[in-house]
Parts: C-alpha cells; structure tokens; sequence
C-alpha cells in the first residue's frame, strides 16, 4: 500500500484528462437525459389532463413500470435487450455512433420522465379548483387560466421535487458504467486500474460528484426561492 | 416471443429464485429481498440514533451527521457501493462476501435516508409534545421513548414502505460487485442462452415491477388507514365514501 498522494493523480496530465472527459460525458448524458425527460413529461402530463380513458390509463401504467423497475435493469433492458431486436441498419448506425451513450441518454431519459411527469401533476393537482373557475369568471379562457393562473403556481408547487429527482437524475448517469458508458465513475474506474491509487481516485470522484450535487441543489433552492412570490419574482 | 419468455422461466425458475443454492451460495431473487430486509431492519436503529443526532443540540453531534447526510444524498450509490468493495476488506482485514460488503453500503446509504424520514416525522409531530411530556416529568429519553417516538414511527410507516421498496431496487447495483442477486442470476441465464437477451431482461424487469408494485399497493392501503386515525375516524365501513387524501408519500427523493 503506497503512502496518500494526491498529487500522483492531480499532477498526472493523462489521468487528468480522463477525469475531464468523464466528467464531459457525465454533463452529456444528464442534460441530455434531462431534456428527454422533462419535454416527455410534458407530453405525458398533457394526456394526463385530456378526457378519454385510454390515454389516461396508459401514462398511469408507464409512470408505474419506470417507478417499480429498478432504473439500472431498465438500462440493461435497453441495452443488452431492446439493442438486439433493432433493425440490422439502425443497429450498425448506432454501434458506428457509441450507442451506449444513446441508450444510456433514452433509459435514463424515459425513465425520469415519469417521475417529472408525476411531480408536475401533484404541483398542479394541490392548486383548489377555485382558481381555475375564479380565472375563467374573470374572463380567463381554459388556456389562458391555465399559462397566467394555474401552471406558475403549480410549477412552483413542484419545484423542490423537480430539483430532488433533477439531483437524482444526476446521480443515476453513474449507473451508465454498466452498459459501458465512458462517463465519470467509469474514468474513476480506469484510473484506479491505471495507478493503483484507489482511495486518491475514489476520493476525488466523490468529491466532484458531490461538488455538482451541491451545486444542483443550491441552484434549486435559490430557484424555489426566487419563484415565491414574497421574494420579488416576476409574477 | 411470450413462448421463448415461458421456456426460459420453465428452465430457469429455481436459478432465478434460489440462486445456485445447494451447490453455492444463496441467490436469485430470495437473496434479493434477503439483502433488502436486513439492511433495512439493520438500518433502522441505526437511523433513530442519527435522527437523535441530527436533532441534538449538541453541535459536535449535529454537524457529522448533517455532513453524512448530505454526502448520502449528493453522491451516487455506485461510488459509495465501490467505497466499500475497498474499504470494507481492508478495514476488516479478512475475505468479506460482497453480501455482506452491500449490505453495509445500503446500511449507511438507507440509514441516512431513514434518518431523515424520522427527524421529519419528530419535527411533524411539534415541540409541544416534547414539552408536555418533559412537563409531566419524563426525562428526555423517557419523553423520546413513551411517547414522541411511538407516535412519530407510526404516522412514519408509510415512509419506511417506500425506502423498503427503494432498497429493493437498489439491491441491484450489488451487479457491480458481484452479489449474487436476481440481477446476477437473471445475466447468468443471459450468458449461458447467449441468443434471448431481451426476453431474459424482460422477464427480470417484470419480476421487479411485481414485487415492488404490490408493496407499493400495500404502502398505499396503510398510508389511507394511517390518515383516517389520525384524522380520529375509524376503520371504513362498507359503503362509505373515501377520504380525500393528502399528496402521497410514495417514494424518497
């Protein structure tokens, strides 16, 4: 066992750059994840509050599969099943265009997705209906109440679990190291194989980890805050 | 495609459910709920000590476990999964199973989740109590014991389901390091058939969705019970109209 330096990996300039494309592939898959998710949420919200059962049920059993199937065998499911089942063509495409990053970028994505989706219809359901009919008795249409009355307050109602499940989405890329994504904790991996330097290197990926959490949740919170009306938000 | 999928569960049933069992180590999907229960029963007197910690007035207390907390929550499971393949031999010096390395890891993981599910339910319940309680000559324990923590732990239950289905899911990262679970024994079945990866993946997909949807059904039914007594309403009676609920409590961050 070598003595602790962490300058053998900070002084390293290939470790380093390794870390750095991590990191860069970490930030690809999570915000790209993160749009999926969030515009399928939408979608899936917008059925939601359509009449016509058929929709309705169907979001409900989408939101149940990707809430009880642990997010990491959805992966694999994407990767190591629905990948082989691809036309020969698509398949060749994605192999030629790392297809692990785009199956990690869709199961992360779809699975989130759900989970937005359910924040947002709990924001929007704790709003009491009296809104909704006050803004239509004040000339409001049903659109127009919903973008200037109901969606800014059922927004801000679904912040804090916005914010958790965007940190959690976050913390989720990591299980990409399965299907072999080269995202942070596979760099992590690399190098500990590389140097030796197990605890230097651990260390280090936890701390930026962490460090990005942190930075996700404070952005949250001073979201959360800005958006109360108490506190000088712009409606 | 549902003939494959019915093949391999008719092969495979006993490796999925027991692992290698009488010939290896336990595993499949008995080891899965195995893991998941005792870290959760471990776990739990764990998470009142640290709740205790976090509430105390007693900075050299609070500050650790806030710090712990944070870490839990702002790092992925995977990380910590990998802190403890290699910290947890050399700490013990000895050869460990990786059951017993995750199970450590989703001790610490849970526990910190679990500490916060508690403090909540400590802070829900008021400082009234407390003072009540202190006022009628319980001691500080004593208050904690008889009677914020009975009340707290019960209007809690719901919360605790939902981390238990939570550690269920998060037995399956126990793949990194090799446990035996029903991940593990779901991507042996792969390698050995080689040509049915998405029925295999499939079928273990929707073995997860059985187990932990009924529990979730489950946390729903007593989480509606739990609200009606608090509301000081008994057991419904056939007929009546069901009340309206609070936002669910479902799942933990």
């Amino acid at each position: 066992m070598k003595g602790f330096d962490l300058a053998a990996i900070l002084g390293n300039a290939e470790y380093m750059a390794m870390l750095a494309h991590g990191i860069q592939i970490t930030f690809v898959i999570a915000i790209c994840s993160w749009l999926l998710a969030m515009s399928l949420a939408l979608v899936l919200l917008a059925i939601r509050f359509s009449p016509g059962r058929i929709g309705n049920s169907a979001v409900a059993a989408y939101v149940s599969y990707h809430r009880n199937v642990p997010t990491l065998v959805q992966l694999m499911l994407w990767y190591f099943g629905i990948y082989t089942l691809l036309p020969s063509g698509i398949a060749d495409w994605l192999s030629a265009h790392s297809a692990e990053m785009v199956f990690a970028i869709i199961g992360l994505g779809l699975c989130q997705a759900a989970y937005f989706s359910e924040d947002l219809r709990s924001g929007l359901r704790s709003i009491s209906p009296g809104q909704m009919e006050a803004a239509r008795a004040l000339g409001h249409g049903y659109i127009s109440a919903m973008r200037y009355v109901l969606i800014p307050q059922g927004v801000r109602n679904a912040l804090p679990a916005l914010v958790n499940h965007s940190v959690s989405l976050f913390k989720n890329s990591s299980l990409a190291i399965v299907i072999g994504a080269p995202e942070l904790s596979h760099a992590v991996k690399e190098i500990e194989n590389l140097s030796f330097r197990t605890f230097e290197i651990y260390l280090i990926g936890t701390v930026l980890y962490l460090v990005f959490s942190l930075i996700i949740m404070a952005a949250g919170a001073w979201l959360t805050w800005r958006a109360d009306p108490l506190n000088g938000a712009s409606r | 495609m549902i003939h494959d999928m019915i093949a391999i569960i008719d092969e495979y049933w006993l490796l999925l459910l027991i692992g290698q069992y009488p010939n290896g180590p336990l595993g499949g999907l008995a080891n899965t709920l195995i893991l998941s229960a005792l870290s959760i029963v471990i776990a739990f007197p764990f998470a009142i000590l640290l709740a205790f910690a976090r509430l105390s007035s007693y900075r050299a207390l609070r500050w650790p476990v806030t710090v712990l907390v944070y870490v839990t929550r702002g790092v992925p499971l995977l990380m910590l999964v990998l802190w403890s393949y290699f910290l947890v031999p050399l700490l013990t010096g000895a050869d460990v199973p990786s059951f017993l390395t995750m199970l450590a890891t989703l001790v610490v993981y849970q526990g910190a989740f679990l500490s916060e599910i508690i403090r909540a339910g400590i802070v829900a319940l008021g400082q009234g109590q407390m003072d009540a309680a202190r006022a009628l000559g319980h001691s500080w324990f004593g208050a904690m014991r008889y009677v914020i923590l009975p009340q707290a732990l019960y209007n809690m239950i719901p919360s605790m389901l939902s981390t238990f289905v939570a550690t269920i899911k998060d037995t399956t990262l126990g793949y990194v390091i090799n446990v035996p679970d029903l991940t593990f024994a779901a991507s042996q079945v792969n390698n050995q058939l080689l040509t049915q990866p998405f029925q295999v993946f499939l079928i273990l997909a929707l073995t997860y969705y059985v187990i932990c949807w009924s529990l979730t059904a489950l946390t729903n039914v007593v989480e509606r019970r739990i609200t009606r007594r608090r509301a000081g309403l008994g057991p419904r009676r056939r007929g009546e109209i069901a009340l309206p609920l609070t936002p669910k409590v479902t799942e933990q961050l």
